[in-house]
C-alpha cells in the first residue's frame, strides 16, 4: 500500500491495493433475529406518526416517519417493531433508530410491486433511495434539476475497499438494467462508469462508456473523479450535483436493475470486512443486522480499546458500539485492534512540507494548520482555502508531527458552516 | 443499543505512515556522522571534546529550558543534539570550551526556544549561533591560526582565506580531489567534501531533506563563481574551490536544509536555495568575510517565508 520509489526524489503514492481479483468467496450473513434502521429524521409529533411500537413490519416494507417524508428505510425482515427512539449521528446528525424483532415466517410486502407496475421517476423518489448504496433520487425532486450525466462510481474511494469493484465484476447484467432504467426515467442521457485502471479491459457494452481512474489514493474520490475522468473542477462553493453529475454508487446502480427486474427491493448490503491483519473480505449482510453479527460471521472479535470504522481507514469514521446496524451507504467495515491505532500528538508543525507535496488540491496546509489550530476559522477559509479540501486525509498520514490536521479542517469547515447557518438565520 | 464494551472513537485517518520528527532527527545525525568522523580523523583527540561537548551542552541548554518554562521535556526528538552536532561541525577544532557552550546557549535559547521551541524558528539555530559568535569572537574563526599547532600532511592554508587574500594564483595549489576527501583546513565536519555529499544523497532519498533547496543552492554557487570567474579571471576563482571549500556542502545539504526557516513549494524552494548560492559567492567575493555561508542563509531565512507566498492556486479555489 505504502508504494514508495527508489529514489525518494519523486513523493511516495499510497496505492490501492489490487484487491478485487482476490476476493472471489462472498460470505453470506443470515438475516438477524433484530434488525434496527436508521431514518434521518426528528420525532416532531408522536401522534401523526406513520408507524409506532408494536406495528407489524413486512419485508421489503418502507418505513417513513410520516406520510411523505423523503428521508426513509425500507426493512429487511418481517417481524414486529418494539422500540422507536432518537440515535444521535456524527457532525450533530439525527436518527431515528427503529428496531424490529424478527418473526418466524418471512412475507414480502406489495407496495413497491403495485408501484412498480408502471416505472416513473416518482417511483423510484419514492422506494429506491434506501436502496444498498443509497442513490439519492431527491436530486430529481425538482423539475429543472440540471443534472446531466451519470457517473457510476464501479471503484471504492478509500484503500482495501473493494464493494464497488465487486459489484462491477460480478453483476454487469443488474448494473447494465440500472442505468438503462436511470436514463429512461431521469432523461440522463450521458451516463459513465468509472473503474480502476486495472480492470478497465473487462467491460464489454453496458450502456454506458467506460472510463479509468489511477490506481494511486485518492484518485478516486468524488471530487477528483469529477476533475480528472469528466475534466470539470468541482468549484469549493459548489456541489458535484450542481454542475450537473449525479454520482451513483456500482452497488445502488446494480441494485436497482434488481429491483425493477424481479419488482422487490433488494434488502442486502455488499460490505467489505478489513479485519485485525489488514485483510479484506466480502460479506452480503440484510440491512439492519448489528455489526456484532457481521463481524462474528467474519470470524473477527472486538475487544475493549479497539477500533470499529464504517468505512476505510482513510476517510471512515469510527462507531461507538457494536449493536450499530448496517446502513444503505456502509461499503466497508474495518476492525483496527488497540495496538494498531494511530495516535495524534500536540507537537507544533515543524514546516517539512509533506502535507504541501501529498495534498492533491494544493493547500497551503502548513499555513492553514496553524490558523485552524488557533480557532481562526473564518481567515483559514479566506487566505489559506479551507474549502477547497476535498476531504482524502493525507496529510494527517503523512505528518510527522502526527497533527490531526484532517480533524482540524473538518471541525473548521463545520464550525464554519454552522456560523453561516447562524448568520442565514438572523437575516 | 448500548452495548458493556468500550471501543476508542477518533477521527479518519486511522493510518498513519509512522514517521516522525526523532526518526528525522536521528537519521538526518546518522548522514551527518560521517562527515563529523572524517573530521576526527583529521583533527584528533580536540575535535572529539568540542563536537561531543556541543552536543551534551546543546541538550542540557533545551532541558534547562524545558524546565524553566515548564513544558514538555522535549530533548527526547533529537533536536537539540542535531543542532549541538551540525554546530560543532563548523568550529575549528581546538575551539575554547567556553565558545562552544555560549555557542550552544545561543543556538537553543536564541535561536530556538524563544521562537517556541521546534517549527516556531524563522532562522536557523545553528546559523543564529555562528553569526553571534563569528561577530564577536572573529579570531576563533580564523581557521589558519586556531589550528596552528597541527602538523598537517597538507597544505595548512584555509582555502577560501589564501582565495580571499593571496587571488586566485595562490588558490589554485588547492586540488580539488584533495579538498574532497577532506585534505584541507576548516570546520571539523565541514571539510570532506565526500562523506558531506554521501549524508546528503542519503537524507534526499530518504526525503528527509528537499532535493530543491540543496541543487539549487549548488547551483546558484556554480553559475555565480562561474559568471565572476569569466569577468575578471585573475581576481577571481572559478566554482570548484567555492564548492569543495568553506562551508558550502554542509549548508546545501545540512543547514540551508532546516525545516522551519525554509520554503516549502517547488518555485519557493527553488529561489531560495539558488539566492543562498548567488550571496554565498557575492559575500565570498566581494564582501569582508572569508566566508560567506552564514549570512546568506540567515539571509535566505530572512526571505522565506516571502518566497513561501509563490504558491499553486489551490484547485477548486472560489476567488
Amino acid at each position: 500500500m505504502n508504494g514508495k520509489s527508489l529514489f525518494g526524489l519523486i513523493p511516495p503514492k499510497i496505492v490501492y491495493p489490487p484487491i478485487a481479483n482476490a476476493l472471489t468467496s462472498i460470505k453470506a450473513v443470515s438475516p438477524p433475529k433484530r434488525a434496527t434502521f436508521l431514518i434521518e429524521d426528528t420525532i416532531d409529533s408522536e401522534e401523526n406518526m406513520a408507524f409506532k411500537v408494536g406495528d407489524a413490519v413486512k419485508t421489503g416494507q418502507k418505513l417513513a416517519l410520516y406520510e411523505g417524508a423523503t428521508s426513509y428505510a425500507i426493512s429487511s425482515i418481517t417481524g414486529k417493531i418494539v422500540n422507536i427512539s432518537e440515535y444521535p449521528g456524527d457532525f450533530g446528525k439525527k436518527y431515528i433508530a427503529v428496531i424490529v424483532d424478527g418473526a418466524a415466517k418471512e412475507e414480502a410486502d406489495t407496495q413497491f410491486k403495485e408501484a412498480a407496475t408502471e416505472t416513473t421517476l416518482q417511483t423510484a423518489i419514492d422506494f429506491l433511495s434506501a436502496l444498498p448504496g443509497a442513490p439519492d433520487f431527491s436530486l430529481f425532486g425538482e423539475e429543472n434539476h440540471g443534472i446531466h450525466t451519470l457517473v457510476v462510481i464501479g471503484a471504492d474511494k478509500d484503500l482495501l475497499m473493494a464493494t464497488n469493484q465487486y459489484v462491477t465484476t460480478t453483476r454487469a447484467e443488474a448494473l447494465k438494467g440500472g442505468i438503462a432504467l436511470i436514463k429512461k426515467i431521469t432523461g440522463i442521457d450521458n451516463a459513465v462508469v468509472v473503474v480502476p485502471k486495472d480492470q478497465i479491459q473487462n467491460y464489454g457494452s453496458i450502456g454506458a462508456s467506460v472510463k479509468a481512474v489511477e490506481q494511486s489514493y485518492p484518485s478516486a474520490l468524488p471530487q477528483l473523479i469529477i476533475k480528472d475522468v469528466m475534466g470539470t473542477v468541482v468549484p469549493a462553493n459548489k456541489e458535484i450535483t450542481e454542475l450537473g453529475y449525479c454520482l451513483f454508487s456500482a452497488e445502488a446502480v446494480a441494485a436497482i436493475g434488481t429491483a425493477m427486474e424481479t419488482q422487490t427491493l433488494p434488502t442486502t448490503k455488499l460490505i467489505t470486512v478489513i479485519g485485525k491483519d489488514g485483510s479484506p473480505s466480502m460479506v452480503e449482510a440484510n440491512i439492519g443486522t448489528p455489526i456484532r453479527s457481521v463481524l462474528a460471521a467474519c470470524g473477527e472479535t472486538v475487544g475493549e480499546k479497539d477500533r470499529l470504522i464504517l468505512g476505510g481507514p482513510m476517510t471512515g469514521a469510527t462507531i461507538f458500539s457494536d449493536e450499530h446496524p448496517v446502513c444503505p451507504s456502509t461499503d466497508a467495515i474495518m476492525v483496527q485492534d488497540k495496538d494498531d491505532v494511530a495516535l495524534v500528538s500536540d507537537y507544533p508543525c515543524i514546516n517539512c512540507g509533506d502535507c504541501i507535496r501529498v495534498c492533491p488540491v494544493n493547500i497551503p496546509i502548513n499555513l492553514l494548520v496553524r490558523f485552524l489550530e488557533a480557532g481562526a476559522y473564518e481567515d483559514a477559509a479566506m487566505l489559506y482555502d479551507l474549502q477547497a479540501c476535498i476531504e482524502c486525509g493525507l496529510c494527517s498520514y503523512v505528518c510527522v508531527s502526527k497533527i490531526p490536521i484532517f480533524q482540524y479542517i473538518r471541525l473548521g469547515k463545520y464550525e464554519l458552516s454552522r456560523v453561516q447557518a447562524a448568520e442565514a438565520t438572523n437575516d | 443499543m448500548i452495548s458493556q464494551k468500550k471501543l476508542i472513537v477518533s477521527h479518519a485517518p486511522f493510518l498513519h505512515c509512522g514517521r516522525s520528527i526523532t526518526e528525522k532527527s536521528y537519521h538526518t545525525l546518522l548522514a551527518a556522522l560521517p562527515a563529523a568522523i572524517a573530521g576526527f580523523f583529521f583533527f584528533g583527540m580536540p575535535a572529539v571534546g568540542v563536537v561531543s561537548l556541543s552536543i551534551s551542552s546543546a541538550i542540557l541548554w533545551e532541558l534547562l529550558f524545558n524546565t524553566i518554562s515548564r513544558r514538555k521535556v522535549t530533548i527526547g526528538d533529537g533536536d537539540a543534539a542535531l543542532i549541538g552536532l551540525l554546530f560543532a561541525m563548523l568550529l575549528p577544532a581546538t575551539m575554547p570550551w567556553y565558545a562552544v557552550i555560549v555557542g550552544t546557549f545561543v543556538a537553543i535559547f536564541i535561536g530556538k526556544q524563544i521562537f517556541g521551541g521546534i517549527g516556531g524558528n524563522s532562522f536557523s539555530p545553528v546559523m543564529v549561533a555562528m553569526a553571534i559568535l563569528m561577530v564577536s569572537w572573529t579570531d576563533m574563526f580564523d581557521f589558519e591560526g586556531m589550528l596552528v599547532a597541527y602538523q598537517f600532511d597538507f597544505s595548512a592554508l584555509y582555502p577560501l582565506a589564501t582565495l580571499k587574500h593571496l587571488g586566485p594564483e595562490a588558490a589554485s595549489q588547492f586540488n580539488c580531489l584533495d579538498l574532497l576527501i577532506g585534505q584541507q583546513v576548516g570546520g571539523i565536519g565541514a571539510t570532506c567534501g565526500l562523506a558531506l555529499i554521501l549524508g546528503g544523497i542519503y537524507l534526499i532519498l530518504r526525503g528527509f531533506i528537499r532535493w530543491e533547496i540543496s541543487i539549487s543552492f549548488l547551483a546558484g554557487i556554480i553559475v555565480t563563481a562561474y559568471l565572476f570567474h569569466v569577468t575578471d579571471s585573475q581576481q577571481y576563482a572559478g566554482p570548484m574551490i567555492h564548492l569543495l571549500s568553506g562551508y558550502t556542502l554542509i549548508a546545501a545539504f545540512f543547514l540551508a536544509t532546516e525545516d522551519s526557516s525554509s520554503p516549502v513549494n517547488m518555485t519557493p524552494m527553488l529561489l531560495y536555495g539558488a539566492l543562498g548560492g548567488v550571496m554565498t559567492v557575492l559575500i565570498r567575493n566581494i564582501g569582508s568575510y572569508v566566508d560567506g555561508v552564514v549570512f546568506a542563509i540567515l539571509f535566505i531565512n530572512c526571505i522565506s517565508p516571502l518566497l513561501d507566498k509563490i504558491r499553486p492556486k489551490a484547485i477548486g479555489k472560489v476567488v
